[in-house]
């Protein structure tokens, strides 16, 4: 078969990468900085961590009978100091596809925007929109070559729901959570979430399980951004704004 | 943490894989489908790193069929093998090797039913029954125990559950539920699921 001439491997990165720009159908001219390649033998130098807690951020997204709900905290984290209080990790991208983004947040951002291209050129050059597992097998396979590297990005698509990974990994679901605050909001989502939420019962089950996992996770925390994704499109949902710890001293208030 | 098993009969090759998706501590899906089909009567199982796993196995699923496009007939299960074992050794010694571990199960009209292992380092083996992941420490005895050539299907499928038995009751990590699928001369059968309360 002709396609093991393809599996020689000088020059790996760049051949990797023309391969899947040929592989993938649509041509991209994906410029990205050149990789730099990291010394596996020179240990990382930090505390050393139970497991892998890497994306300070607790984004998360279900289905239920009125569409996708995706919700995600504001704070924007480096090592202990909180650098931006107020950051949109829920980007719309067109009129019905909304991304979730957890990791580094220059990575996240420019990924997003390479994403928003490719997916208009695509929509221009076959005159059809591209479908949501479409999008995320795009993306993850653009983030392939860059596996391995410092590259940290996970995204979550609206409004069927995919966890992309810059490790590789791609997953379809029902209920995702990505980031370290993740495991927080997964214990409260689990509990409260069924097919047949109203929509405000939804708003609100996500409302509290970002809030819970902010209260724990250090790299989590500020506001909650939420986002409301239908077949007619998204809508970004307005709760009064006012500081999570309100939102506790309400909640205690009301038991 | 993720396990792959496979039992080959007479004329019928079984394979069963967990269903969990995890990433770090978390399961992020209870029913991830691990299987890969490459022609109506080969299966690839698939377990690794993150996205090796399904980059690899669709990449090989993609030139099995290829293959059958180009020259009118499909690639019998020990060509299959081979050919991934020849694209795994030679990723190996690039500077991005697949980090995946294979079962590789197929019934050929010439052949018989074929069950081939394969790891991580490219090597092959074909087997009568093998077993992937942390689970095969506590499964492989039990196959050798109680494995015999002439297998009828029930007699595989209980095998089969005693295995999950014995992870279920020893194994540190929960394994709630497995796909089981099985091969033989009229193509892939989708079988029951084995869940945690299935007896």
């Amino acid at each position: 078969m002709s396609s093991l001439s393809e599996t020689d491997s000088h020059d790996l990165e760049l051949k990797r990468l023309k391969t899947s720009q040929t592989h993938c159908g649509t041509p991209q001219r994906v410029f990205v900085p050149p990789l730099r390649r990291v010394d596996p033998s020179k240990p990382p130098l930090s505390a050393q961590r139970p497991f892998p807690l890497s994306h300070g951020t607790t984004t998360l997204g279900f289905v239920f009978q009125g569409g996708v709900i995706a919700a995600a905290d504001t704070r924007a984290s480096a090592g202990g100091l909180v650098a931006c209080p107020a950051v949109h990790k829920i980007t719309p991208i067109h009129s019905h596809l909304v991304v979730t983004s957890s990791g580094s947040g220059a990575d996240c951002m420019l990924w997003e925007r390479i994403l928003t291209r490719e997916i208009r050129l695509y929509e221009l050059r076959h005159k059809r929109r591209l479908s949501i597992r479409g999008s995320a097998k795009l993306l993850s396979l653009m983030l392939h070559p860059f596996k391995g590297t410092d590259v940290c990005v996970a995204l979550t698509l609206g409004p069927r729901l995919v966890y992309v990974c810059s490790d590789g990994a791609r997953l379809q679901g029902d209920v995702i959570s990505v980031g370290s605050g993740s495991p927080y909001a997964y214990g409260v989502l689990d509990g409260g979430l069924s097919w047949s939420l109203s929509k405000e019962e939804a708003v609100s089950l996500a409302r509290e399980a970002v809030f819970r996992a902010t209260h724990r996770d250090a790299y989590s925390g500020n506001n909650v951004d939420l986002f409301h994704v239908t077949a007619q499109g998204w809508i970004k949902v307005k709760i009064d704004k006012y500081n999570s710890n309100k939102v506790m001293i309400i909640t205690k208030l009301q038991k | 943490m993720e396990y792959l098993i496979g039992i080959q009969g007479p004329d019928y090759v079984l394979v069963a894989a967990d269903n969990v998706a995890a990433s770090s501590i978390i399961q992020m899906k209870h029913d991830y489908d691990k299987m890969f089909k490459l022609s109506d009567k080969i299966l690839l199982l698939c377990v690794g790193e993150a996205g090796d796993t399904v980059q690899f196995a669709e990449y090989i699923q993609k030139n099995v069929q290829l293959y059958k496009m180009r020259n009118g007939y499909e690639l019998s299960p020990s060509a299959a093998a081979n050919f991934t074992r020849k694209n795994l050794a030679d990723y190996l010694r690039s500077r991005t090797p697949y980090h995946v571990n294979l079962l590789l199960a197929g019934h050929d009209d010439a052949d018989g039913p074929g069950l081939f292992y394969m790891d991580y380092l490219a090597s092959l083996a074909k087997a009568p029954f093998a077993a992937h992941g942390y689970g095969a420490f506590l499964t492989l005895s039990i196959l050798d125990r109680y494995y015999r050539p002439d297998l009828t299907r029930d007699e595989a499928v209980d095998l089969l559950k005693k295995c999950v038995e014995e992870l279920n009751r020893r194994f540190i990590l929960n394994l709630p539920s497995f796909n089981v699928r099985l091969i033989d001369k009229d193509g892939i059968h989708d079988m029951e699921k084995i869940s945690i309360g299935t007896k």
